[in-house]
């Protein structure tokens, strides 16, 4: 099958500091893949390596078989960035409004896809309410209503969850289940949250800028022959020193 | 499309926030006014006692716009001076005139010392005219000089040549500040990134925040213009238009240059901090003070500053009647500072997407 991601041998540093090595990593249509590892560990840094934004020192991006950085393939790629990302002067509908106008929808398809996206993530009733009168976690759902506007294929997620609430997360969650399943997404999650690591199809974890276990929840536990993935973690990172 | 869509984005951000808009359109019509008043008020008459002095040389005191007190037997002249709220003190005997000043305000000094000069050296000349000729009373010869002025008249106030290089300097000022913490904004709250995982091309983000500002930039100008015109009478002896089209000029610049420095600051109190080293400058270059008279890396240092060019159109069109052509150098010279401020941001945009 395609590769919708392709990481291979990529290094990255910054000076001195080494913030990845040797990275290879692809993913598939129709699956969750979760980078796990420790704050700091270079997640982020992949991350933007695949949107783009940043650009490796050694090895090749491919994003639908696309050499990165390409500005057309950002059309295919819904992202949402560790912090909140959005404009607290405008409604939220202002936002979904503005986004989906840099990409290329027609008018009809743009009022179709902020009216999908914004019930999906439950801010309808909302959407005329000023940001910066958000919550949080409104906050949240709006970025990634954001990701979705413009139907991408491959949805990149750096931390979708972090400061949300058990039930939204669940439902977050949820969602992203339905968008592998139904519309056959590529979805890549960054996280640190073991249980949400769970309900990944693929996990590879990343510590200190490699990656350093790769394979399904069940048969990284196998591999290391614990019963939760933080077990793993644990295992995968003492073996480290 | 997308331009379109951030300039709307840029517009709509600056109108929820009433007290940028104020700070755009209101702030400059008064302070505006406020130099107005303070430059054109009314000049008050220096008061100059007096001892031992003839009738007719207080006339002549008196017509040259002095107000005089006569005193007699004043020992200490100093304390004649502070009790009596004078700026200055004549005391003739005989040939030997003295005058002394209070000095706490120079121009005032000065403009007394030439009036009182001028008058005594009338008088000298009177009475060797008379000793000559005893038929000719008045004393004509001096006031003989006819005046005329190449730029306004004999009523051009400080304010009138002082105005158009103020007009210039509010559309620099406010323009650079909001562009620059618009962009700096963007920054911070990391939608500058976001923005940029988006298929928009880096000059597409700079053209819309130069439309979008510049936007604002002329709606300020026109604003100005409108209100020095009305309600402060100021004269444009140009054209209107060219002073528009300076302004706008000058705003491009100011844009690019707000958002290039911008990528410098890490906070908006950071941006702020460039006001003295690069604002304050500007001023000093802009021709309030005489430039032929700074020592000549002091000349060259103006010569690289935009808003000398500014400035000097800006005069020119406003108070010197310039017309196109006359100013069309100092535009040239401001566009090509705003190319190259431009250049440099399409590269400092690089730092957060290499595309």
């Amino acid at each position: 099958m395609e590769h919708t991601v392709s990481i291979q041998g990529v290094s990255k540093s910054y000076g001195k500091h080494v913030v990845l090595e040797d990275i290879d990593f692809s993913s598939e249509a129709g699956q969750i893949y979760g980078l796990i590892g420790p704050s700091g560990a270079g997640k982020t840094t992949i991350v933007k390596m695949i949107v783009g934004m940043d650009v490796p020192e050694k090895g090749t991006v491919f994003l639908l078989n696309k050499k990165m950085p390409n500005l057309d393939i950002l059309q295919q790629i819904g992202y949402m960035a560790q912090s909140d990302a959005l404009y607290s002067a405008l409604t939220g509908k202002e936002n979904l409004q503005f986004f989906a106008s840099l990409y290329k929808l027609n008018k009809a398809e743009r009022a179709e896809r902020i009216e999908y996206t914004s019930k999906l993530v439950n801010l309808t009733s909302e959407l005329n309410k000023k940001v910066s009168n958000y919550s949080g976690g409104m906050k949240r759902r709006l970025s990634l209503a954001i990701a979705l506007i413009q139907n991408p294929k491959v949805l990149i997620l750096d931390e979708p969850t972090v400061g949300i609430d058990p039930q939204l997360r669940v439902s977050i969650w949820n969602e992203l289940l339905r968008l592998k399943n139904e519309e056959d997404k590529t979805i890549i999650v960054t996280t640190h949250v073991m249980d949400e690591a769970e309900k990944c199809d693929h996990i590879s974890m990343v510590r200190e800028g490699s990656i350093i276990a790769n394979g399904t929840p069940s048969q990284l536990k196998e591999q290391y022959s614990v019963e939760t993935l933080d077990g793993v973690f644990l295992h995968a990172g003492g073996e480290m020193k | 499309m997308r331009i379109i869509a951030l300039i709307k984005r840029i517009l709509l951000q600056i109108v929820r926030d009433k007290r940028t808009l104020a700070l755009l359109f209101i702030a400059p019509l008064l302070v505006l006014t406020l130099m107005n008043l303070v430059f054109n008020g009314e000049t008050v008459d220096p008061v100059l006692g007096i001892e031992n002095s003839s009738e007719q040389t207080i006339d002549m005191l008196k017509d040259a716009d002095i107000n005089v007190k006569e005193y007699n037997n004043v020992s200490d002249v100093e304390n004649a001076i502070h009790k009596n709220n004078l700026d200055g003190f004549l005391q003739i005997h005989d040939e030997d005139q003295r005058l002394t000043l209070l000095n706490d305000d120079p121009g005032v000094s000065k403009s007394l010392e030439m009036k009182v000069k001028s008058v005594l050296n009338k008088e000298v000349q009177l009475q060797m005219m008379s000793g000559k000729n005893a038929l000719k009373e008045k004393p004509n010869s001096q006031d003989s000089v006819e005046t005329s002025y190449v730029y306004g008249s004999s009523d051009t106030e400080f304010f009138d040549t002082f105005s158009p290089i103020l007009v210039g300097f509010f559309v620099f000022f406010f323009v650079f500040l909001i562009s620059g913490i618009g962009l700096l904004n963007e920054r911070t709250t990391g939608t500058l990134e976001r923005l940029l995982a988006t298929p928009i091309k880096r000059g597409e983000i700079i053209a819309a925040y130069l439309i979008g500002y510049g936007l604002l930039a002329l709606l300020q100008t026109i604003l100005v213009v409108v209100y020095s015109i009305n309600v402060l009478d100021l004269t444009i002896v140009g054209s209107v238009w060219n002073v528009i089209l300076i302004n706008v000029v000058v705003a491009l610049v100011a844009l690019s240059l707000g958002m290039l420095l911008s990528t410098f600051a890490s906070s908006e109190f950071q941006m702020v901090q460039f006001i003295p080293l690069v604002i304050v400058p500007q001023i000093f270059f802009s021709g309030i003070f005489s430039i032929d008279g700074m020592a000549g890396w002091l000349q060259f240092i103006a010569k690289l500053m935009p808003f000398y060019y500014a400035a000097d159109a800006l005069k020119g069109v406003m108070y010197k009647g310039f017309n196109f052509s006359d100013i069309s150098g100092d535009l040239y010279i401001l566009l090509a500072f705003a190319a190259v401020f431009i250049v440099l941001n399409l590269f400092a945009l690089k730092r957060y997407r290499k595309l």
